[in-house]
């Protein structure tokens, strides 16, 4: 007994683990460490600590992972037995990632999400997945990548269910676990194939097969990729694999929804970069005119899918379809450049989108209305501070000049220009002509001097369970109104004036994406 | 002298924002900020005027590198091309902030905001001496304008709203291939020369595209420029949206905004583009005469005052479009007075529609005017002289710029200057049924003929004071730009007038470029000297 012991710890003693760089790994441990922290601190009785301590602790560890990745912003290092990457590329997405999830945070602190599902799996759920992000985008091997994407998607399906009494909440998690396990197995399937193509599962040598053997018109090599595309699509919403977009955006609980729409858009964003450009680069002259052809159908399917809407979400889920689209070109080109348009309108698109979710959240909250464009209508007057953080941000989102969206789409252009694809800049602005009619649209109702009946759409009414849950099918279907949140105005605040500050001053931001290029030595 | 061009651009939004801060404070205090605002530009446009040096090039430049991630320069420049055009802006915008002063309206302090912003947006993109920073400007004209539309216009809020909707869908659809157009003008020019990406003009007139992609990117330009003038076919919104402006703002934006477009093809589609613009010189011209023709003929058949000015518009600017196509250089000095005469002629119109429709009890439709004349001498007598100016009546400053015009097009293209030569006598058609239906003829029902009052009178004399003296002496807005002008077709018209051995001499580079000064990308005259910028 004791002798088994015995040779089993000195069995352990001889498997030499991987060496560990802490420091690199420092920002995805803050995270993980957030989240049992987080989760241990929502068991506690008192309702301050659950509804209080819980959202503080999880900004805290948002908070220290930032600090952390600004500590190691300019490192460029292999992080265990080369499965993770820190370089340029990581941690300017990982700064994406934790500013989305601190102003997640703040969205959903006093939201009805986490009081329905208990406020510590809530942001426990939360954090885990931006581990799963920060994964994804680190990830050298398509081993991690798979990991990441996991991690990254599980926790959002539960998320997107937690106002478990309303069931289009729980139509949204369901569809999004369906739609995104198919997408997930789709990838892994792809990837298993170019592992038989190539025999090996880390990007650089991934690269160094389809050079070696010459593997770009390698049937199974080609087969892996257009199914690692098709995988990847569903995740980053690209048409024709966007349709559970405007569902899962549209039932799942606002904060989350803003949660989706920019984190894992750029995480997303993040793998299709790093994979297509460093291990796939070979093989680029086949998937670059693929991906060209489904930036066109993207940027036109979803523009002209938000043009009827009049559900807020809706509208920016399909909004955010398009600006896939957009993001796409700068993917397409393969070039240092179209990784720097990318990664800035990433920046830019979460300004944009955070400062417009900041006033949904807002005025869900406050009229009872949901997310129909009649709970924004007439706030010109009424509320100044949050109508312009709207304006603006359907102005930029529009690509209006002295915004963050104009200078991202000139990048974005001027990428399309320089690599050849002059064509797909005319994409992008034909969409953008389109998209001015839906956003003008809320422009007009947001300054409409039309008086709106301000008495809520709904009066709370005897709380009952959906049937899913275990109750009668027709509870309310939105909180009770409620008096203006600071922390709401103050993200729409914040990031509305860093629509133009950007927009105005962009060069900081171009020096700090400056470093995402700086991972692709292989591009020109 | 020293002139600050960013002070005199910023003055008008900064003080508005002010203003607007301040709104809690009372009406009076925000109208007086937000109109301090407007008088700096129009101090400052007037010193341009008299400081400007008629010989130089390029005068008070500013240029600072903005973003240099994408090689655009916060470049500003006063040359011949824009001095009139910069000081038309602001006598316009002053007119209409004085005529704002006569109405009472709800939010008082953002609608003058959007006016001060308006101001900027117009003078910086005719300021601008950089190609992404035109665009910015020009696009960003137009959204003040779609808020004072949608908040303080006319008509229904359901109708305004889309009618302003489909103005700047319309509008923004020819800015946004101007925008791809302008990146790949300036990425294409880049790669061709070697050098840094750069917008500025000077920079990008030292390399001539091939001219296949010449030919695109003029075609995404002249969309931009033909929408917003509008241009015949390209004109759908028009109708609908100076029905849905407020008055006193559709006097500055038919006055000021076309002019832009008007200016852009002067500034950029002809000097960088100068094969295109040859290719294409047939197709503008006859979109021009087409503009020219239904234009004259939608004017006489509409009632609706507003309207009427609005198809007249249309034709005027059809005219000023052939002046600048046919790539000579009266043609280009003859578009240049005529955008300023126009602006100086069609915002005191619209003032003029506003008076006779108050007296008309409140209609704007021709039928419901008449006998205005009865008991308003002097309305009707400044009504002339701006119907006389918009019909170019001989000793107009408008007949000045009509007549080079055609003198310009009769060079380049006979059969278009004889087909021309029509719609001038289409419009005074036009004009005198518009005057003669609004101010004789049988009294209309509910007329009520009054005088002008003095806050009226405060408005319209000036401007038709300047029409006035305009008509005195052309030759002010002629000669002080007549170099710069002569410089912006001259890459065309070499190619349409390749040069003789004695022209040769005057010409070194060799047939196709024009010899370029390095310090203002200006061409080089070298029978002038000095005089550029201090």
């Amino acid at each position: 007994m004791s002798s088994a012991f015995l040779s089993l710890a000195a069995s352990t003693g001889k498997i030499k683990g991987p060496h560990i760089d802490w420091a690199g790994l420092s920002p995805l441990v803050a995270i993980l460490g957030g989240v049992v922290v987080v989760l241990m601190a929502g068991l506690l009785r008192p309702r301050f600590a659950r509804e209080q301590l819980v959202p503080g602790l999880a900004l805290v560890s948002l908070l220290a992972s930032l600090g952390l990745t600004i500590w190691q912003l300019d490192e460029d290092k292999s992080l265990v037995a080369n499965s993770l990457r820190l370089d340029g590329l990581s941690t300017t997405l990982t700064v994406i990632f934790l500013a989305a999830g601190i102003a997640t945070t703040l969205l959903s602190w006093r939201a009805l999400a986490p009081r329905e599902s208990a406020h510590g799996e809530y942001f426990a759920l939360m954090l885990t997945s931006i581990a799963g992000m920060i994964v994804l985008v680190w990830a050298q091997d398509t081993i991690t990548l798979f990991l990441g994407l996991e991690l990254l998607s599980i926790p959002l399906y539960v998320l997107c269910a937690t106002e478990m009494r309303r069931a289009s909440s729980l139509e949204s998690g369901l569809k999004y676990l369906v739609v995104g396990s198919v997408g997930s197995a789709t990838l892994l399937y792809g990837l298993a194939l170019i592992y038989g193509a190539t025999g090996s599962t880390g990007y650089a040598e991934t690269a160094q097969a389809f050079a070696a053997k010459g593997l770009s018109s390698d049937t199974l090599a080609l087969g892996g990729i257009a199914l690692v595309v098709v995988g990847m699509c569903f995740k980053a919403s690209v048409a024709p694999f966007h349709q559970w977009t405007p569902d899962v955006y549209q039932g799942a609980p606002t904060p989350v929804t803003a949660f989706m729409a920019v984190a894992t858009k750029a995480a997303a964003f993040g793998v299709f970069l790093r994979f297509f450009d460093v291990a796939l680069i070979d093989a680029q002259s086949t998937w670059g005119p693929a991906l060209a052809a489904l930036a066109t159908i993207t940027i036109i399917v979803g523009n002209v899918g938000a043009l009827g809407q009049s559900s807020l979400k809706r509208m920016l889920a399909y909004s955010s379809v398009a600006q896939a689209g957009y993001m796409l070109a700068g993917v397409v080109v393969s070039t240092q450049l179209g990784v720097r348009a990318t990664v800035f309108y990433l920046a830019a698109y979460l300004v944009m989108n955070l400062a417009a979710f900041g006033v949904i959240i807002a005025r869900e909250r406050e009229t009872g209305r949901g997310d129909d464009i009649s709970a924004v209508t007439g706030i010109g007057a009424s509320r100044p501070l949050l109508a312009w953080p709207l304006t603006i941000s359907m102005l930029a989102l529009a690509g209006v000049p002295a915004t963050a969206g104009f200078i991202g789409k000139f990048q974005l252009i001027r990428a399309t220009v320089d690599g050849d694809y002059a064509w797909l800049g005319i994409v992008i602005v034909v969409g953008s002509m389109i998209s001015l009619g839906y956003y003008l649209k809320v422009i007009a109702a947001i300054w409409s001097t039309d008086a709106v009946d301000e008495a809520p759409a709904t009066a709370g009414g005897s709380v009952a369970l959906p049937a899913l849950a275990g109750g009668a099918p027709d509870g309310p279907v939105t909180a009770p109104p409620a008096k203006p949140a600071w922390e709401l105005t103050l993200v729409s605040v914040v990031f509305g004036a860093a629509i133009v500050v950007i927009g105005v001053l962009p060069q900081p931001l171009f020096d700090f994406v400056e470093r995402a290029s700086s991972a692709f030595a292989n591009l020109v | 002298m020293t002139i600050h061009l960013s002070l005199m651009l910023w003055a008008p939004a900064a003080f508005a924002l002010l203003g607007a801060l301040f709104s809690g404070g009372g009406r009076t205090i925000t109208r007086a900020i937000a109109g301090v605002g407007t008088l700096i530009a129009l101090g400052y446009a007037i010193a341009l005027v008299v400081d400007y040096k008629s010989g130089g090039g390029q005068q008070y430049v500013t240029d600072r590198m903005w973003i240099r991630e994408l090689g655009i320069h916060y470049k500003l420049g006063v040359d011949g091309l824009n001095l009139f055009l910069i000081l038309l802006t602001s006598v316009l915008f002053t007119a209409t902030t004085l005529w704002s002063l006569q109405d009472d309206r709800a939010r008082e302090g953002t609608y003058w905001l959007h006016l001060g912003l308006g101001h900027t947006f117009v003078l910086g993109a005719l300021m601008a001496q950089d190609l992404a920073l035109f665009v910015a400007f020009f696009d960003l004209m137009l959204i003040p304008f779609f808020f004072l539309s949608l908040g303080w216009g006319d008509g229904p809020r359901a109708e305004r709203a889309a009618a302003v909707t489909k103005l700047v869908i319309y509008t923004l659809v020819g800015s946004l291939l101007m925008l791809t157009a302008a990146i790949a003008l300036a990425v294409l020019s880049a790669s061709q020369s070697g050098n840094d990406l750069s917008f500025a003009f000077s920079d990008l007139q030292q390399v001539t595209l091939t001219k296949g992609s010449q030919e695109w990117i003029f075609l995404c330009f002249a969309a931009a420029f033909l929408v917003k003038m509008p241009s015949f076919p390209f004109h759908g919104w028009m109708p609908d949206g100076y029905r849905s402006l407020p008055l006193p703002v559709l006097a500055v934006f038919s006055g000021v905004l076309s002019k832009v477009a008007a200016y852009g093809f002067l500034r950029i589609v002809v000097p960088l583009l100068p094969d295109a613009a040859v290719h294409f010189q047939t197709l503008m011209l006859l979109i021009a005469l087409a503009s020219v023709l239904y234009g004259s003929v939608m004017a006489f058949t509409t009632t609706n005052a507003r309207i009427i000015l609005g198809y007249s518009s249309l034709a005027q600017l059809g005219f000023i479009v052939l002046g600048v196509f046919s790539l000579t250089e009266q043609g280009a000095q003859g578009a240049i007075l005529q955008s300023v005469n126009h602006g100086l002629v069609v915002a005191p119109a619209f003032f003029l529609v506003g008076a006779a429709a108050k007296r008309a009890g409140g209609s704007e439709d021709i039928r419901d005017m008449g006998g205005i004349a009865f008991r308003a001498p002097i309305l009707t007598v400044l009504f002339l002289i701006v119907a006389m100016a918009n019909l170019a009546i001989p000793g107009s400053s408008n007949f000045v710029g009509e007549f080079l015009i055609l003198l310009g097009v009769f060079n380049a293209k006979l059969a278009i200057a004889c087909i021309a030569f029509t719609g001038v006598a289409l419009a005074a058609v036009y004009t005198l049924r518009l005057f003669i239906r609004a101010m004789h003829n049988r009294v209309g029902q509910r007329v009520d003929s009054r005088d002008l009052s003095l806050g009226d009178a405060l408005v319209l004399v000036p401007l038709v004071a300047c029409i006035l003296g305009l008509a005195l002496y052309p030759q002010l807005a002629l000669k002080k730009g007549e170099r710069t002008v002569k410089g912006s077709v001259a890459a065309a018209r070499q190619i349409t007038h390749p040069p003789k051995a004695a022209a040769a001499a005057r010409v070194p580079a060799g047939g196709q470029t024009v010899p370029l000064d390095p310090t203002t990308g200006q061409p080089v005259d070298p029978s002038a000297t000095g005089g550029t910028t201090p």
